[in-house]
């Protein structure tokens, strides 16, 4: 790095970048996705786009390639990568400069992979066709990054397939691709937002040491301000395609100027009071053991009891494949355990759907992570929210309506939405009329699967104060799983931390947040991103001084 | 690779199985049809007794199944039956016929399988610019006029007006293989046509779907021209459904080339089969169709074991 030159690498004037749009009612016309937006970039320096989604920060970072994802087109500005305009050159010098002086990292290394071919292949394929180096070289240069990147086995896990390699070690692989060929830009495309957060916070160690190592500039894109604050030199926030706001990374974290930057750099600020337990709980999982595949598969869950309060909220916390979601399933009904009791609200629940009560079914209630599939999207929402009225009142005409409007108004829609079919909706507002219709049920528990993960911080911390709002007016229960500590900080009154399908720490907010801490809770509590310039470096320090102390 | 092994082993036996199903459709089949085996080898004017005599001769009076399993014992064995017409060896007769309808059939898929694929691939290139409109509208055309209609349009511009090739594709034994795909070009090049358009939008269809993924994108925007894209990306994803397509046509090549033969009155399976239903002679029939559903079944196990080799998953297990 301190031998290459400092001079400008990337200089992106007044780019404006548009799509076409084709609404179901009406004629097709133009949007503008990107709009008037200047950036520069020097050698060896990381600026980090950060803002929502729909912000235009992915379709920035993509036209420094001179890329347009999905149809949209690049309408005006210049891109001036390495002196020259890029979008000058026709679709020949674009190829030339794609995989040789720009790479790219995407979000989902599971899916940017090829399944057919083997990593090694996919990983030295630019540096070949641009003919950066033989194959030989090329191998090795692979080899040498999969080891800076802390990749098991550097010398033999390129022969393996996709597949055969874990989430976490394939976004190290999508970095030693891009770093491959030696380029002098990467566009990382929220690298580590796929991982689990204890994964999370290796990648982004490794992805920051080898841009250190490298020299090599970089474009991060992420919604999450805390992780953008550990490796980039400036943060440039978007909004609707328009800059908001650039300045330094310390600048930008401490002494915001506008005050969207102050909203995204505040988010999560809910002050919730933890609840005593009640005595007589409403749920209650007594040594659940559940397996897919009958009593001969794995089990996934295993002697898992919890209780939960009525009006109360329990966070369940944990990795992907901790066996949350199956807890999930198992108290639905939706797969019988093989040992194990839930009890609700004073009786016994038969353990498979099919056996319980409409009553049963109409206590508990779910809102699923993907609001967009969790509805269908030939009905209004009038008729997704109605149906519950029917089905489980028997509501019809006036009193339905009467109903509708109310609950509409609970979730702070106006009743004008009443006919908007879901594709009319926003991300949040889609949630919201998830969130009536497990309302409509007059539950006393509903199960929160991840309900804000897909969604964008703001979005999410109003679903998370609308929820705890509703809490309190309706008194319902909820059983809260989620793998975001920031979300179980912000509305649990009591947490379960779930590891590899055991409870591993179970008690109220304040007994399982506060030391001394198991392992497992530590790892994961230490591994949450905070937003503090030089976090990821102390982390990684006492976790390494830990790891030599014992 | 035990995996696969394993797999592969099913799907034969799976295959066997099928085909002893379809023995026994046939078998019930021919005895459906109505008339007599007896009276028609001997005529309307033939005596009460002289019928009685060969029914008792050709075991037609023993129940079905103990003749059903005396034709599938002799099967297992090699031996076909006699035609009762001409009371020759059906399998001497047909070894000859079924080489003939091979070889027609291995010519017109050496021509189209690789040029469907081509054209595919081409088309997914070129998708909604001219050359792939062309490519479908070409294709399309082709597989929508039947095929004696394509035999006599050819037979009549090239082989009348040009007189490149023979009309009539007469093959016998001790021809130079010079000669023999002479004289099978012009059923070949029907065929292909008539099996060209199939496999060539599915491989377009199965190309385009893959190319939606992400994976297509990383190779994008590693500077990857858009050809090889599609020839290294996309086409080994796609490989299943392209393969199952075409074998199906494969098996059309050999069991549908009847029409073909007869205009071009060439000597191979279809015209035999042809010309002994006329006859109803049942024990040919019956064989030709077990080869036939044999020819079937064995290709669509060599799809499957295809489409299972191709996905890196079953071939690589974790």
């Amino acid at each position: 790095m301190a031998d290459k030159d400092k001079g400008l690498l990337l200089d992106i004037r007044n780019l404006r970048m548009e799509a076409t749009a084709y609404p179901p009612d009406g004629p097709p016309h133009d949007i503008v996705i990107v709009d008037d937006v200047s950036l520069t970039l020097k050698r060896g320096k990381v600026l980090g786009l950060i803002g929502e989604s729909g912000a235009g920060k992915s379709t920035i970072g993509l036209s420094s390639m001179g890329y347009g994802r999905g149809g949209v087109r690049i309408t005006g500005g210049e891109v001036i990568l390495n002196g020259r305009d890029i979008l000058k050159g026709g679709s020949r010098q674009l190829r030339k400069l794609r995989g040789k002086e720009v790479c790219y990292v995407a979000q989902s290394a599971a899916a940017a992979f090829n399944p057919a071919h083997r990593l090694m292949d996919q990983v030295i394929e630019a540096a070949l066709v641009h003919g950066v180096a033989s194959r030989e070289e090329a191998r090795k240069r692979a080899v040498v990054l999969f080891e800076k990147l802390g990749l098991p086995d550097p010398g033999g896990i390129g022969e393996r397939y996709p597949h055969q390699v874990s989430g976490g070690q394939l976004q190290r692989a999508m970095t030693a691709m891009a770093l491959c060929p030696e380029p002098d830009l990467i566009v990382f495309d929220e690298p580590t937002t796929a991982l689990d957060v204890t994964t999370q916070i290796d990648v982004l160690a490794a992805i920051k040491e080898a841009i250190r190592e490298t020299g090599v500039a970089a474009l991060y894109i992420t919604h999450d301000l805390a992780v953008v604050a550990q490796v980039s030199d400036d943060i440039m926030v978007l909004r609707n395609g328009q800059t908001v706001e650039v300045g330094e990374t310390a600048q930008i974290i401490h002494e915001p100027r506008e005050d969207y930057t102050r909203a995204l750099v505040s988010v999560r600020s809910i002050e919730h009071k933890e609840k005593k337990p009640a005595p007589k709980p409403l749920l209650s999982v007594d040594g659940v053991t559940a397996a897919y595949g009958g009593r001969g598969g794995v089990a996934v869950l295993k002697n898992v009891s919890l209780q939960l309060s009525p009006g109360q909220t329990l966070a369940v916390v944990g990795e992907s494949g901790s066996g949350k979601s199956t807890l999930a399933r198992v108290i639905t009904g939706l797969l019988p355990p093989y040992e194990g009791e839930v009890h609700f609200a004073g009786r016994q629940l038969a353990p498979a759907l099919a056996q319980r009560s409409r009553d049963d079914l109409r206590e508990l209630q779910m809102i699923y992570q993907m609001a967009d599939v969790a509805m269908n999207p030939r009905q209004t929402v009038r008729n997704i929210i109605g149906r519950p009225l029917e089905f489980y009142f028997g509501m019809r005409g006036a009193e339905k309506e009467r109903r509708l409007a109310e609950l509409l108004d609970e979730i702070e829609m106006g009743e004008g939405f009443a006919d908007r079919y879901p594709a009319e909706l926003s991300g949040g507002q889609k949630q919201r009329v998830c969130i009536a219709r497990a309302l409509a049920a007059k539950p006393q528990l509903i199960i929160c699967d991840e309900v804000t993960s897909a969604l964008d911080p703001l979005v999410a911390d109003g679903i998370l104060k609308l929820l705890l709002n509703l809490q309190k007016i309706e008194n319902v229960a909820y059983l809260f799983i989620t793998h975001d500590l920031a979300t179980v900080r912000a509305i649990a009154d009591s947490i379960a931390v779930m590891y590899q399908g055991e409870v591993v720490r179970y008690g109220t907010k304040s007994e399982v947040l506060s030391p001394p801490f198991d392992d497992y809770t530590d790892l994961l509590l230490s591994s949450v991103p905070e937003m503090e310039i030089g976090w990821l470096e102390k982390a990684i320090a006492s976790r390494r001084m830990e790891s030599a102390g014992n | 690779m035990k995996a696969i092994l394993k797999l592969v082993a099913q799907r034969i036996a799976l295959g066997l199985l099928l085909l002893l199903a379809v023995s026994v459709v046939i078998f019930a089949g021919t005895q459906i049809l109505p008339g007599d085996v007896a009276q028609s080898i001997l005529g309307q004017s033939a005596t009460p007794q002289a019928l009685e005599n060969l029914r008792r001769e050709l075991g037609l009076n023993d129940p079905a199944y103990i003749r059903y399993f005396r034709w599938l014992a002799g099967i297992v064995q090699g031996d076909l039956g006699t035609a009762l017409s001409n009371g020759q060896d059906i399998a001497t007769q047909l070894g000859k016929r079924l080489g003939n309808t091979l070889f027609l059939a291995g010519v017109a898929a050496i021509v189209s399988v690789p040029l469907a694929i081509l054209l595919g691939l081409l088309a997914v290139r070129y998708r909604n610019r001219w050359p792939d409109k062309l490519i479908s509208a070409v294709t399309l055309a082709s597989i929508s006029l039947p095929e004696f209609f394509i035999g006599y349009l050819l037979i009549y511009f090239v082989a009348v007006q040009l007189g490149w090739f023979t009309s009539v594709s007469t093959v016998y034994e001790g021809m130079t293989i010079g000669q023999r795909l002479n004289a099978v070009a012009l059923p070949a090049a029907t065929l292909t046509l008539v099996v060209l358009a199939h496999m060539m939008r599915m491989t377009r269809a199965a190309i385009l779907n893959v190319m939606q993924s992400a994976y297509i994108e990383t190779a994008e925007l590693k500077g990857i021209s858009a050809f090889d894209i599609i020839r290294k990306h996309a086409f080994p994803n796609a490989i299943a459904p392209i393969v199952n397509v075409v074998m199906l046509n494969l098996a059309y090549l050999v069991v549908g080339v009847v029409v073909v033969e007869v205009v071009f009155v060439y000597p191979g399976m279809g015209q035999y089969l042809v010309d002994h239903v006329a006859k109803r002679d049942v024990p040919v029939v019956q064989a030709c169709g077990l080869i036939f559903a044999a020819v079937y079944i064995s290709l669509n196990i060599i799809a499957d074991v295809v489409a299972i080799i191709s996905n890196p998953r079953l071939r690589h297990p974790k």
